[in-house]
């Protein structure tokens, strides 16, 4: 195979690896706006939130990863059921607005506990996923991929999996969508509002561990994770909001596209594409295509 | 299917009186309704009668009075309690959840009978599975009566009005309530749409034996299907009895033909 082949082939495989971690966190916010049409601001300092938990449990107290895992699903199950009864049960039918805005003021509380309860220097999460390139791949392809982002690829995989079937195929999922849509028909069939936000808030939790795993393993854990939400949004716009498999290909996409922009179109505009290009496209999909790829369509009835 | 005979008192009003701030939306207001009955609820614009609705579904809580149901009273419940109850209704704005299927619409108002725990729904095996294959087949049954087989799948939102009412009644129906409350189900419908609806609404107290309490401010409609009328107006209790006494009472006519001032 000839060598310029093979470096797009590289490319290509590192952008897909990008993509999933950025997949990783949008899947969150798609999993909170599907069950209550909220654009959720807090689900990056969650992903924070819960990688802090998680580390300051494993150094505090000396727990060994698997347990510290449980124990911080138990946390974001906790952190689920305060928003709700501190939150969102005084704003049920309330415009989507002022819960965006309640999200907000979420996220600075999230943040200040993490700071206040684990501290906010830099630290290193080592849950024991392999770190390094994929011997195999190096010596056998001459590829060269990092085998966490191996990992990423798989856990997400599992996890949307997971997810679709759930929303689509059970009764919670069901509810769950049921609530994004309407909050009163929803209760007059027997839905209840409260277990259901819980339920999806502790769902979007676990959701922000994984991510925040994920990224926090690549590059330690500190405030700037809950940056990594500003990557979310434009993978959101291309894939729609209310799409979980929409979630997993718009950040597919962005992550390729990213990769390939910068390196075959970057040394002509000088470089730097990757921080933008993102956004870039997440305007022309704005213009042309707001729903994203496989949001559902807003009809309105006129 | 021989209509089954009206039996005992299954849902009982008494003294209900409702204000938000300043405003009285129902004074006083008492009236039962019998199982398998078809009862209407009848009155101008702004008489109350959705705020009646909503206070027997348990969206507003009455300041005074109560509501006595299967026998249990209560003067406050909670929306959710009244679903578990076998309270379903419709809404005048038709509250689907627009971007799912018809047949996922119909599927949550299964909700309450579904009991597989969050983990079996989580792996979806075992009980999960077989309740949902159950609760199809019954959902399938309603589509069928409703003559919606033809849009089971279309997402509600792509349907036209008076299709969207009629699954709104299905979704109320998979729910099997034992009391159904439909508030409007003919509004904004075409002549041939509410002849249709009027049909489904008539079936399905025949068939099922469903108790219902409709509320239409179409007189013609409502004097043609139901048992009992209840007339309010201005949230005060105007008159109560089989359609041919409140078409002859006097206080009816004046409130919906005007008095002239002497």
């Amino acid at each position: 195979m000839s060598q310029d082949l093979m470096f797009l082939i590289e490319t290509v495989i590192s952008g897909l690896m990008a993509g999933v971690m950025y997949s990783l966190v949008a899947l969150g916010f798609v999993l909170i706006f599907k069950a209550s049409g909220v654009f959720n601001f807090a689900q990056g300092v969650m992903c924070l939130f819960a990688a802090l938990t998680l580390v300051g449990l494993m150094e505090t107290f000396g727990l060994p990863g698997w347990a510290a895992v449980i124990l911080t699903i138990g946390v974001m199950a906790g952190v689920a059921w305060v928003i709700e009864w501190a939150v969102l049960r005084h704003l049920v039918n309330q415009d989507p607005i002022i819960l965006f805005m309640a999200t907000i003021g979420l996220a600075y509380v999230l943040e200040g506990v993490g700071d206040l309860v684990w501290g906010s220097d830099v630290k290193v999460l080592d849950l024991g996923i392999p770190q390094g390139a994929w011997d195999w791949g190096l010596d056998n392809l001459n590829l060269y991929v990092e085998k966490l982002e191996i990992v990423a690829a798989v856990t997400a995989g599992l996890l949307v999996t997971v997810l679709a079937i759930f929303f689509q195929k059970t009764r919670v999922g069901r509810a769950l969508r049921a609530v994004a849509d309407d909050h009163q028909a929803a209760l007059s069939v027997g839905i209840s509002l409260r277990s259901i936000w819980v339920i999806v808030w502790t769902v979007a939790g676990i959701v922000a561990l994984v991510a925040g795993v994920m990224w926090g393993s690549k590059s330690g854990v500190q405030f700037s994770l809950s940056l990594i939400a500003l990557k979310a949004l434009p993978v959101l716009i291309l894939g729609g909001f209310t799409s979980v498999p929409g979630a997993i290909i718009g950040g597919l996409i962005i992550g390729v596209g990213e990769k390939v922009a910068e390196v075959y179109v970057g040394p002509f505009v000088g470089g730097a594409i990757e921080n933008w290009f993102a956004y870039m496209l997440a305007l022309a999909f704005l213009l042309f295509r707001p729903q994203g790829l496989f949001g559902e369509k807003i009809i309105e009835r006129v | 299917m021989a209509r089954q005979p009206i039996g005992e008192i299954l849902l009982k009003a008494d003294n209900i009186s409702l204000s938000f701030g300043g405003v009285k939306a129902l004074s006083n207001i008492s009236f039962d309704v019998r199982e398998h009955e078809l009862a209407a609820i009848i009155g101008p614009n702004g008489a109350g009668k959705s705020s009646m609705l909503n206070v027997i579904n348990g969206f507003y809580h009455p300041q005074q009075g109560q509501i006595t149901f299967k026998g249990q009273t209560r003067s406050r419940m909670k929306v959710h309690q009244a679903a578990v109850q076998g309270i379903a209704r419709t809404f005048q704005n038709i509250a689907l959840f627009k971007g799912m299927s018809v047949l996922d619409n119909l599927m949550t108002g299964r909700n309450l009978k579904m009991h597989s725990t969050m983990l079996e729904q989580a792996v979806y095996w075992g009980r999960a599975r077989r309740e949902e294959l159950e609760h199809r087949g019954k959902v399938e049954e309603i589509i069928d009566f409703l003559n919606l087989e033809s849009v089971r799948k279309t997402p509600v939102g792509r349907l036209p009005y008076g299709i969207q009412k009629r699954v709104e009644l299905g979704r109320a129906l998979a729910a099997e309530p034992s009391l159904l409350l439909l508030d409007e189900p003919m509004a904004g419908m075409n002549l041939e749409e509410k002849e249709d609806m009027c049909r489904f609404v008539l079936d399905v107290n025949e068939e099922f034996g469903t108790t219902i309490v409709l509320i239409e401010h179409d007189m013609a409609v409502v004097m043609d299907i139901s048992d009992r009328v209840t007339v309010l107006d201005y949230g005060r209790l105007l008159a109560v009895g089989t359609p041919d006494e409140v078409r002859n009472n006097q206080e009816v006519i004046d409130a919906y033909l005007g008095v002239a001032s002497d």
